[in-house]
Formats: C-alpha cells, sequence, structure tokens
C-alpha cells in the first residue's frame, strides 16, 4: 500500500514536472568565446561596393549548393539553405556492430536507424560598410538540423567547425575576383 | 476499498493538473503572463540615435554575437527575426526599430523559447547591456 502512495506522488509530480517545463537562464547572454567564434565568422574586404558585395554572395551560395530563402539588399542579408546527407561511415557502423552483438545476446536494439542521416545547413550573410566606412564586413553563420535514419531529429545546432567558415571564404575572395572582372 | 479510495485520489490530482494547465488550446497562444504595460517596458528601450541603418546593424550583430542566425530583415519596418537552438529547442527573436520623436530611436525585442515566451527583464536587460555595448550608447528605460 505505502509503495502505491509512493507511485502516486511520483506519477503526479512528474506530470507537474512535464506540464509546466521551466525556461533556461542566460539565454540572451553572449557565451565566454563569443568574440573568438566572431573572429571566425567575419572577413573585412577592400571595397565599398556594397552591391557588388551582396550580389558575390548570392552567387557563393549558389556554387556551393545552397537556395536563396530571404534577402534584404538595404541591409546586405541573404538566408539560404541546402539539405545533404550527414551520414557518418564510422558510426553507422558502430550502430550496425551493436545491433548484431544484441541479437547474438537475445536482445533486439535499433541504433543504426538513430544514426545521423539527413541534414539542413542554413547559412545568414549580412554585408555591411565597415566602421571607417572604406571597407565592407561580411559576417556568416551557419546552422545545422540532423535528422537520423528513422527521421527523428538527432541535433540542431550552429555550425563552430573553423574550416566549413573558411571554405565559405575562400569561395567569396575567388567570387569577387569573379565579380570585379565581370565573369 | 482503501486501495480504490487512493486511485480515485490519484485520478483527481491528475485532473486537477490537467486542467489546470489547459483552456481551450486556440486561447492559449494568446495567454501572457504579465500585462501589456509591464512587458513593453521589459522589452523596451530607447536610444539617444536617430541613425537607423546603423542601429539595425548593431542589433543585427548583438544578435549573432548571441548565437542568433538572422532569418529576415526589413529596413522599411526596422525588424529584425533570428533564431537559434539551444539543446534542442528553437529560440526565436524579433527585434524592431522605430523613431521616438526627432532625437531618440526605440528598440523592442521579443524572444521565445520553445513554447514559452520570455518574460524574464534580467534577460532582456543582457540584451540590451550587450547592443549598448556595441552602440557605445546608454538603453535608457522606456516609461
Amino acid at each position: 500500500m505505502k509503495r502505491f502512495i509512493w507511485l502516486t506522488i511520483v506519477g503526479v509530480s512528474t506530470l507537474f514536472f512535464i506540464g509546466c517545463a521551466t525556461v533556461p537562464k542566460d539565454i540572451l547572454k553572449p557565451s565566454e568565446d563569443y568574440l573568438a567564434i566572431r573572429q571566425i565568422q567575419m572577413r573585412k574586404y577592400d571595397t565599398t561596393d556594397q552591391e557588388m558585395m551582396i550580389s558575390a554572395v548570392a552567387g557563393v551560395v549558389q556554387d556551393l549548393g545552397f537556395t536563396i530563402d530571404e534577402s534584404e539588399s538595404e541591409i546586405g542579408l541573404v538566408v539560404a539553405s541546402k539539405e545533404a546527407e550527414a551520414i557518418n561511415a564510422g558510426e553507422v557502423t558502430l550502430a550496425v556492430i551493436a545491433d548484431i552483438l544484441s541479437a547474438i545476446g537475445g536482445t533486439y536494439t535499433d541504433h543504426t536507424s538513430d544514426a545521423d542521416a539527413t541534414q539542413r545547413v542554413r547559412a545568414s550573410v549580412i554585408t555591411k560598410p565597415s566602421l571607417e566606412g572604406n571597407n565592407t564586413v561580411v559576417r556568416v553563420t551557419f546552422q545545422r538540423i540532423v535528422w537520423s535514419f528513422d527521421g527523428e531529429i538527432n541535433k540542431m545546432e550552429t555550425v563552430k567547425e573553423e574550416e566549413i567558415y573558411q571554405i565559405f571564404y575562400d569561395y567569396l575572395s575567388k567570387a569577387v575576383f569573379l565579380e570585379a572582372h565581370k565573369i | 476499498m482503501r486501495y480504490l479510495n487512493w486511485c480515485l485520489i490519484g485520478i483527481f490530482l491528475c485532473s486537477i493538473i490537467v486542467t489546470g494547465c489547459a483552456t481551450t488550446t486556440a486561447t492559449q497562444a494568446f495567454e501572457t503572463d504579465e500585462s501589456q504595460v509591464q512587458l513593453r517596458s521589459i522589452q523596451t528601450r530607447a536610444f539617444d540615435t536617430i541613425d537607423k541603418s546603423i542601429m539595425m546593424q548593431v542589433v543585427i550583430s548583438t544578435l549573432q554575437d548571441l548565437d542568433f542566425v538572422i532569418d529576415k530583415a526589413d529596413y522599411t519596418i526596422g525588424s529584425v527575426t533570428g533564431s537559434k537552438f539551444l539543446s534542442n529547442t528553437l529560440v526565436k527573436m524579433t527585434v524592431t526599430v522605430r523613431p521616438r520623436g526627432e532625437k531618440q530611436l526605440i528598440v523592442r525585442a521579443n524572444a521565445q523559447y520553445g513554447t514559452h515566451t520570455l518574460v524574464d527583464p534580467e534577460e532582456y536587460q543582457n540584451f540590451f547591456t550587450l547592443l549598448g555595448k556595441s552602440l557605445f550608447l546608454t538603453a535608457h528605460e522606456v516609461d
């Protein structure tokens, strides 16, 4: 009987917590490394031609296979997205091995369906005149959602890998050159 | 018999919780925890500048510093919307910039964490402090 009372209390308090989940603190406070991240996401270009810069950006997102979702030339904003595979051979292999081992052990698991399968990457690019007014500053941010093989969301995150931003800016430098030469 | 009583008490408690958290579902979208006036003062600040273009650029870079990806921006309306993910929950924020008299701009921000509206004044203060830092200006409370 005592056990039943306890179960009721636990059940009721669980319901209470699910019903009224709280909001975490410091949502609008910058992370400690925000200045370092800003450096990774930002480049300065030696031009004051805003129009050329925003068209170069639009060209680069297309070069990278993204489609443009939104743009506002007066602010210098281009938002684009792309669907891509997100299969990591190592992760899938481990998942398959784990499933086989469980099968041998007589239990059923399905880690393989939980492995990363597809992703949607979103890029948001802002171009603006620098504070001194003689350069153009570009800042790109990438975000991605990763889905598993059975369609569940595995991850939602801001992309922080420096090499990804480097690829974007390598493309942009080339595009600025091409734009300048009208190619 | 006693077992049945406990069951009834359990069901009763559960129903209190369930009804406590739900009215009709459509009205839930219009429920707010704060009064309209209170919410406005938490979410709004005035700045001593009239340069809307610079203000919008700084709003954008402040949102980016906070890890938001800019989804939409409109110069005429003066609105910027961004989103970010916080442990698999979507955080969305809109900031609007509009003139107030001839010497000031009013900046209003509102944010949502999943299905919750952000109402904590401290959170908005953090945002306006960072915005003010980037502008080299002080954020004034609006009455």
